[in-house]
């Protein structure tokens, strides 16, 4: 068993995977990763049939080091990530050997960055997940010192990969769908919040975040609705007027009205919103919806499709000249992040 | 608990993989027994396709497989939930009898209970007749939910009709009994409520290293069975989450 040594933790770093469904009727939500998009990239870049538990990093990442060669994806919002002191390419796949110091900086746009390791984090499952889960005390948050389980990666020597990444970092368009209150907003208010730019306020977290505009979106149904069953997506109308998004931690029921609910394609991009940014609802059919649907399985499949080789930019390498290039044993990856260090 | 008005009910979508089946958007008695009624049957006799099914106080929460379920099945299963909800709003509209039966020790009033005396006063009956009234009460678990485990227990009689306070009380602890509503809610962990805390108890709703970490399940019928603070705190004191509660299986 291969582990990963924390030495800093800048952001809030905890071990995220795609959740624990199937215990709403016991009041646990899914959880999990609050950008799945990202760790569905992971997968892909690691060549791997399901997404892995991974360190979902918040703000900011930390510094890192590994016991046994391992490949680690890199997605999500992009930070600056070095290998020793060589630059690694964001949203990509690169080899961690041991003694190498990965150093994961701060989110340069988006909020939500994952790190995962080729074999995933092996940490023990509680109900079939890795899932922290903050609110009722299952996990925590990961500090400098922790040393985390990871299975060892089934294919080290395979080259490192890229993937374009899905613009998804800076807010714009959000597709929401009618929930079973929109019928209690007025058409005016319907109207109204569908011609809005939100901010994403400064409120937010795991369970969900604000959306703030100088307008109020209330219903006069609002008082004495019974508490009913909310999940991630739902746009929830606090008593106030001002709505929040609920996200992979949310509460499994609430009496809030709920105005619609954001289509879980665009839930990546509510997630990664950092405060300020802007995020525009636009309202769409359930057929609209689903007709643009894909499974997480189908979407895997299709970004794994997407993944290239890295083939590296001579131009970006500093010290082309003492790199021997025609000294034979090429393998291939030499110019994945590894280098110079490899040699 | 029988239906005094006739019952609606609506399917509606909620998300893309699923439907919420509505008996009414108030915390209507007859529609919490609909609800109930509508989520035993369906238990009974999961469709094909169905994953999940989670009762809300008066909604039934039904998710399904997306990516197995096209068009025509989405159809079809709306189909079903719609002609399911309308037997069910047709009668009878009593509780089922339910499954299973916990009593749970509770220690009432002073430390336990800070608000019991205020809730009392409102109710317009003594402390100890409150107390003998919530221990005789027949209460089922009207819904699971805010927190892992964290039961809605109810109905109490229409005198308990009463309102969430408009200041929260900042701080009940773990096993704290609050009441509003006609309903009780039994705390998992320590929390700011707007519900009033009429007593104490050592059971633990939620604890995750148990093998089934929640214990409750929608439809448990509830008796709160008075208990001595003393007996309460050596409850939690012996560290069994169990906190002396029985659990009789009825059928």
């Amino acid at each position: 068993m291969t582990a990963l040594q924390i030495t800093r933790a800048d952001g809030i770093l905890t071990v995220q995977d795609m959740g624990r469904p199937g215990h709403l009727a016991q009041g646990l939500s899914r959880g999990g990763a609050m950008d799945r998009r990202a760790l569905l990239e992971g997968a892909a870049l690691l060549n791997t049939k399901s997404p892995l538990a991974a360190i979902e990093m918040a703000g900011a990442g930390g510094e890192f080091s590994v016991t046994a060669p391992t490949r680690i994806a890199l997605t999500g919002a992009p930070m600056a990530a070095t290998l020793d002191d060589a630059p690694l390419r964001w949203n990509a796949s690169h080899l961690v050997t041991p003694g190498q110091r990965l150093r994961i900086g701060g989110a340069q746009s988006g909020t939500y960055s994952y790190l995962t390791p080729a074999g995933g984090i092996a940490t023990e499952p509680w109900l079939g997940s890795r899932a922290a889960h903050l609110s009722i005390g299952i996990g925590g948050a990961l500090r400098a010192g922790d040393t985390l389980p990871v299975g060892d990666d089934p294919e080290p020597d395979r080259p490192s990969h890229g993937l374009p990444p899905e613009p998804r970092f800076d807010g714009g368009t959000i597709r929401v769908i009618d929930g079973p209150h929109t019928v209690l907003f007025s058409d005016a208010v319907l109207d109204a919040f569908y011609a809005t730019a939100f901010r994403r306020g400064p409120r937010g977290n795991r369970q969900g975040l604000q959306l703030v505009a100088e307008a109020r979106f209330g219903t006069e149904h609002a008082k004495g609705l019974a508490s009913d069953m909310i999940g991630p997506g739902d746009v929830q109308m606090t008593g106030d007027g001002v709505p929040y998004v609920l996200m992979a931690e949310c509460q499994t029921v609430g009496g809030y009205p709920r105005i619609g609910t954001v289509i879980p394609a665009d839930l990546p991009r509510v997630a990664q919103a950092a405060p300020g940014a802007v995020l525009r609802p636009r309202r769409v059919t359930l057929d609209e919806a689903l007709a643009t649907a894909r499974s997480e399985a189908d979407e895997l499949r299709d970004l794994s499709g997407r993944c290239t080789p890295l083939v590296r930019d001579p131009a970006a390498i500093r010290d082309l000249l003492s790199y021997q290039l025609v000294s034979g044993m090429v393998r291939g990856d030499e110019f994945d992040a590894t280098w110079p260090h490899s040699t | 608990m029988s239906a005094a008005a006739p019952l609606t009910a609506e399917v509606l979508p909620a998300g893309l993989d699923g439907f919420i089946i509505r008996f009414a958007l108030t915390p209507d008695p007859a529609a919490m027994v609909a609800a109930r009624r509508f989520a035993n049957r369906l238990e009974d006799e999961a469709p094909k396709g169905v994953t999940e099914i989670a009762p809300a106080l008066v909604t039934v929460l039904v998710r399904f497989d997306c990516a197995r379920t096209g068009r025509a099945d989405r159809s079809a299963l709306r189909a079903r939930m719609e002609a399911m909800a309308q037997e069910v709003i047709a009668g009878p509209l009593d509780m089922p009898d339910p499954a299973r039966r916990w009593t749970i020790p509770v220690a009432f009033g002073a430390a336990n209970g800070p608000q019991l005396a205020q809730v009392a006063g409102a109710v317009g009956t003594s402390e100890e007749a409150a107390v003998r009234d919530i221990c005789a009460a027949d209460l089922r678990v009207l819904t699971i939910g805010f927190a892992p485990g964290q039961p809605y227990v109810g109905l109490l009689p229409e005198a308990w009709n009463l309102p969430r306070m408009a200041e929260l009380n900042p701080s009940v602890p773990a096993g704290a009994l609050v009441v509003a509503v006609r309903q009780f809610v039994l705390f998992g962990a320590e929390s700011a409520t707007g519900w009033q805390q009429v007593g104490r108890a050592a059971f633990r709703t939620f604890v995750p290293a148990r093998e089934e970490p929640t214990l409750l399940q929608g439809g448990d019928a509830i008796r709160f069975a008075h208990a001595t603070p003393a007996e309460i705190d050596t409850l939690e004191k012996g560290g069994d989450p169990m906190g002396g509660a029985r659990l009789e299986v009825l059928r």
